[in-house]
């Protein structure tokens, strides 16, 4: 193992080694790097950014931030003062935990940083979907001090905009207490800290083991096991697929999946940047896969929420789910509003394979949470301690294993979070994302957001999802005529 | 003007009918007062009326501006020139499909919701006993928020355990495998969508026609009857002619309400997937992550466009009318 | 002669089936009322019920009910603050409409009253701009708004933006344009005479205005009152993109919020929005004359 190996091997949980991105260069260090320096590429600069992404890795092992300069995200100063202390003054905090389970988590976590720190922030909630399409009004007004978001190009993106404010000081006192793959992921294209990841979780397909038990169905390893399950499920009565669209994001997370398996990460990735092409017939290969598994969708599914398709897995209406692990947040609201155990019923499996050769990828989505703060807030001069003292805050295994507490599905991040609180779930989570040799966020985290916006990509795989045997061609040139007429983007 | 001013500032004396006379005795008086008054009415009428144009009218020049550039909120803004109308008609496939459904509503207002709400107004309008109590259920729609009407159809709708889905599989109609996707299904959301905004339309035209009917002269329906003419003949020949100031109102609302859509179509999708409406590609493209607002605005622009044509026929209409 | 005994046939034989038409009258107007009541009755219907029961239950919604409770609305004032949406529904619409009035008053005033220059001009700008769709202006106004500094009392941010006065001034700006339309052709209605012996009697213009030309309009105003509280209550779509912080959405687009917070159980946004919904259809019961008149108003003179 040559140096390299061995970092990315510590990356992922010492059980990693990949030739390719040696090979390449360009993406440097982090082996499990998703969306890295092809967008740095494709940016005004002309040196090829070896700033990574992504990331999340195993936190089996404190990992401290290796050494080389890739990786490394901005000067560190070890020991700096930390900014956790009796505070006064205020601090606004805007949040898209709308969810009743995270509201709940923010609400225990603003208490105990009252408790720590005397200082109780004022939250501002805005639900998910509407923090979401708006982040860009948000953050060029009046945004609050801190705010939640996500890490990889979503968060370079505003950050390359002058709408962030890095935290490199904050990141000195923590970075620590992260593994370098989540260190990578909160770089900006100028080598900056702008993030603090608070929670990670995979996309897997999700389903309830007695179900399977009582119907005699067995996990399916490969993508012919899997449509021979839905036709199962199918002729047994039963959706084989659970999916809701509305909104339009959840089809990103087929179609990264799906991608994945067929063509690999790096074509992936670079279809995310721009690199590769919409009208590419690797594009059409994975929309005619996708064309198999449109049939066993859940009926309705561009009209149900996510939330809707989760139930119909609840009450074994569906046979397989696939989200991400946040779902089993739905499912314990449920479980508390009915009172009933359906979460301990619940188990999940890596997205089937293809039989190629990107197999050994062993790819999936993982998107990573991260705490912001925000550069036009007008009063974030005035409350900038107090910022600070909340980012850092969050980096804390023990603030962010409160949010896990409510929401099962928001894995920590951090290198000291208390494992033993894990349930069996999370455990088989954190294990399926350190074997994975490629991780990626999500299409919207990962391609620029005004690609990804609401008329965007996901109207127009609501396009392709109500019609799977449209004239395929003519749909991957509207898709990258769409691409082609974005401005430039003038990224760091 | 001038006939006003006189007095003002005349004290009791001068009083009655006087007017004249006062005003040769006293023209540093009137300027005067002159100035003051029209100062007054300058500021009654000119600061709102400042305020006004700021806010709507420099807007949408800034918006017209706007749509010659692409610019996306943060960085430099260039002149493109009509490449964003250009990409908007050619390729980007979510126009034209917005403009054939601001179309369609349009048309199914003019074509159904009004002449429910017309036929109404007319059956309500002659001595029925309860009419009072019909008028209220047919116009409490009206008062609720349309962010409210999508909630409350989407109760009805839900293809998993929306109302109408269930009775449908209650008697076996439909499985649930096989439910009536009001909501999700490209090809029929839009109707759904449509019935739920005449929902609410109908009770909102009754009520204006009706107000209508109640003014027209009794003694014409009096004579079209003398003269043998049936309630049919009657409406169609004498009264719905003399309705019509209150036709063209009609017309317009329904016009500006079928481009205004908006909130319902965003509740229930955010405007996407068969909802598409010039509206909320506006909203979707410039107030989101997407921030293209170069491009949004050249949707604006075509909205504006298609806005003026009613706006300017209504007010030709009504400004000819005025005696001003 | 001859056509005069026809026409008295004509009216015997239009009684029996008048008569006959009426039944057939009410039967088609207690169908279609029904079919108009059915989405709030069912709205009701819902919000009542537990929502475990239902989700059980194979035949969903149509099922019998076990239980009808309050439980749903219990849930929902105490998971939202409900109390503070009504709150900021509150705070933008009372001053709102009470500017409106005042503003378009003075307005319909001055260019329905005296013989001014730009009346026409004015009147077309009012109306026109009240017309355009709001989606035309929203994101120049959006960046005005963060222009336009606002000293402290006002907004807590030094902007328009995410404030109430931001509101409360689009609401204000765009209803005027209403106002002042139905107002102006409301006071060309009012007896010339009165304002002429008031200036003959020596009163200001402003005393003209509000000694007598106000107490004339008051029916009018109250109509508009009326009307104006229910858009502006009913406004989705200015609160949803001019505000940022969730706490500070009047009750109509926290409804979005809650929509989300509530996931996907139907019973408890049945229940949020009949609760959203009281305060307007409360009103427009007791004021249903008002509301009427209101919508009239604006087209008695078309």
């Amino acid at each position: 193992m040559d140096e390299q190996e061995k970092r990315v091997g510590m990356l992922s949980g010492g059980q990693v080694t990949r030739r390719e991105v040696l090979k390449k260069g360009l993406i440097g260090a982090a082996g499990l790097t998703v969306l890295p320096a092809v967008i740095a590429a494709c940016s005004s600069s002309a040196t090829p950014s070896p700033v990574a992404t992504i990331t999340p890795t195993t936190p089996p092992a404190a990992t401290p931030t290796p050494a080389g300069p890739a990786v490394t995200p901005a000067p560190t100063t070890p020991g700096a003062p930390t900014f956790i202390g009796p505070l006064t003054g205020q601090l606004t905090v805007g949040s898209n935990h709308s969810d009743a389970s995270e509201v709940a988590g923010m609400a225990s976590i603003d208490a105990a940083f009252k408790t720590a720190t005397g200082l109780d922030p004022k939250v501002n909630k805005v639900d998910h979907n509407t923090f979401q399409t708006q982040i860009n009004s948000y953050l060029g007004a009046t945004p609050d001090d801190v705010f939640t978001w996500f890490s990889g190009f979503r968060m370079r993106f505003f950050a390359s905009k002058g709408l962030a404010t890095a935290i490199d000081d904050v990141w000195a006192n923590v970075s620590s207490n992260y593994t370098a793959g989540f260190a990578n992921a909160v770089v900006g294209d100028d080598k900056k800290v702008y993030g603090i990841p608070v929670d990670y979780y995979p996309w897997c397909v999700f389903y309830r083991k007695s179900f399977f038990t009582a119907k005699g169905y067995t996990v399916p390893a490969t993508w012919t096991d899997f449509l021979a399950l839905c036709t199962k499920m199918q002729s047994d009565g039963i959706t084989p697929v659970a999916f809701g669209d509305d909104g339009g994001w959840p089809a990103m997370g087929w179609f990264d999946i799906l991608n994945l398996r067929q063509n690999g990460y790096d074509f992936h990735v670079g279809l995310m940047t721009g690199a590769n092409k919409w009208t590419d017939s690797k594009v059409t290969d994975v929309l005619n896969l996708w064309a198999k598994v449109v049939p066993f969708y859940l009926h309705g599914y561009a009209g149900l929420t996510w939330q809707k398709a989760c139930d119909s897995l609840i009450q074994q209406k569906s046979g397989m789910f696939l989200l991400g692990l946040f779902m089993t947040g739905e499912v314990a609201t449920v479980d508390a509003a009915n009172k009933t155990t359906v979460l301990a019923d619940i188990d999940f499996f890596p997205f089937p394979f293809m039989g190629n050769s990107f197999d050994a990828e062993k790819a999936l989505d993982a998107p990573i949470d991260i705490w912001m703060a925000s550069s036009k807030s007008t009063t974030l001069q005035a409350d900038l301690t107090n910022a600070k003292a909340y980012l850092e805050f969050w980096s804390k295994g023990s603030t962010q294993v409160l949010m896990y507490k409510s929401q099962p599905g928001f894995i920590p991040t951090a290198t000291d979070a208390d494992k033993s609180s894990y349930d069996v779930l999370t455990a088989k989570a954190v294990s399926i994302v350190s074997q994975a040799q490629k991780i990626t966020q999500f299409l919207d985290r990962d391609t620029r957001p005004d690609f990804a916006g609401t008329n965007g990509v996901g109207s127009f795989f609501l396009t392709f999802l109500n019609n799977p045997s449209q004239d395929l061609a003519k749909f991957q040139k509207s898709v990258q005529d769409f691409w082609d007429k974005l401005p430039v983007y003038t990224g760091a | 003007m001038s006939e006003l001013e006189p007095q003002a500032l005349a004290p009791a004396p001068a009083s009655a009918g006087a007017g004249a006379s006062v005003s040769t005795k006293r023209p540093r008086h009137y300027s005067l007062l002159n100035r003051r008054d029209k100062t007054l009415l300058a500021i009654m009428v000119g600061v709102p009326l400042a305020i006004f144009v700021t806010l709507i009218w420099a807007m949408t020049l800034v918006s017209i501006v706007w749509s010659f550039t692409d610019w996306n909120g943060t960085d430099p803004m260039h002149f493109v020139g009509l490449d964003n109308y250009t990409q908007l008609f050619t390729t980007y496939p979510f126009f034209w499909p917005a403009v054939a459904h601001n179309v369609m509503w349009l048309l199914f207002f003019i074509c159904i919701a009004t002449p429910i709400g017309i036929l109404l107004a007319v059956l309500l309008d002659r001595p029925l006993r309860g009419s009072w109590i019909y008028q209220s259920i047919f116009f409490t729609p009206v008062v609720l928020s349309l962010a409210v009407v999508g909630f409350i159809w989407e109760l009805q709708y839900n293809a998993q355990d929306g109302f109408i889905n269930s009775v449908l599989m209650a008697f076996n109609v439909v499985k649930p495998n096989s439910t009536i996707d009001f909501i999700g299904d490209p090809s029929l959301n839009i109707w759904a969508v449509l019935v739920a905004a005449s929902w609410r339309h109908i009770g909102y035209i009754m009520v204006l026609y009706l107000a209508g009917l109640k003014s027209v002269d009794p003694s014409l329906r009096e004579a079209a009857a003398i003269d043998g003419a049936n309630e049919r003949q009657t409406f169609i020949h004498v009264v719905f002619p003399v309705m019509a100031p209150i036709n063209v109102v009609i017309v317009v609302v329904t016009v500006i309400e079928s481009l205004r859509a908006f909130d319902i179509a965003y509740i229930l999708n955010q405007g996407i997937n068969g909802l598409e409406l010039l509206s909320t590609l506006i909203v979707n493209t410039m107030l989101s992550e997407a921030s293209l607002i170069g491009f949004g605005s050249a949707i604006a622009v075509v909205l504006l466009v298609v806005s003026l044509v009613p706006i300017v026929l209504y007010l030709t209409r009504v400004l000819r009318s005025e005696d001003i | 002669m001859s056509s005069f005994a026809m026409a008295g046939q004509r009216t015997t034989g239009n009684r029996n089936r008048r008569r006959l038409s009426r039944v057939g009258l009410h039967i088609f107007l207690i169908v279609l009322a029904f079919i108009f009541a059915w989405p709030m009755l069912y709205a009701i219907y819902t919000s009542l019920r537990p929502y475990g029961e239902i989700a059980l239950n194979p035949n969903g919604f149509f099922s019998t009910p076990a239980t009808l409770n309050l439980n749903n609305y219990f849930n929902v004032w105490t998971a939202g603050p409900l109390p503070m949406f009504y709150w900021n529904t509150a705070v933008v619409t009372i001053p709102a409409v009470l500017l409106t009035l005042w503003i378009s008053s003075m307005v319909a005033f001055t260019i329905s009253r005296f013989s001014w220059r730009f009346n026409l001009l004015v009147l077309m700008i009012f109306t026109a701009g009240n017309l355009l769709p709001p989606q035309v202006i929203i994101l120049p106004l959006y960046k005005l708004y963060n222009i336009i500094p606002v000293p402290a009392p006002l907004s807590d941010n030094g902007r328009l933006y995410d404030q109430f006065v931001g509101l409360i001034l689009i609401h204000t700006t765009f209803q005027t344009g209403f106002c002042t339309f139905v107002l102006s052709n409301y006071m060309k209605t009012l007896s010339k005479e009165l304002v002429e012996a008031a200036m003959i009697d020596g009163a200001g213009v402003m005393t003209i205005y509000r000694q007598v030309v106000m107490p004339l309009v008051t029916p009018a105003l109250a109509a508009l009152a009326t009307l104006l509280f229910t858009w502006i209550y009913n406004d989705f779509f200015w609160a949803l993109l001019l505000f940022k912080t969730g706490d500070k959405r009047p009750i109509t687009a926290a409804l979005n919020n809650l929509g989300s917070e509530f996931g996907s159980d139907p019973t408890q946004i049945a229940a949020m929005s009949v609760l959203a919904a009281i305060p307007t259809v409360v009103l427009y019961m007791i004021l249903q004359r008002w509301f009427v008149r209101g919508l009239t108003l604006g087209s008695a003179k078309g």
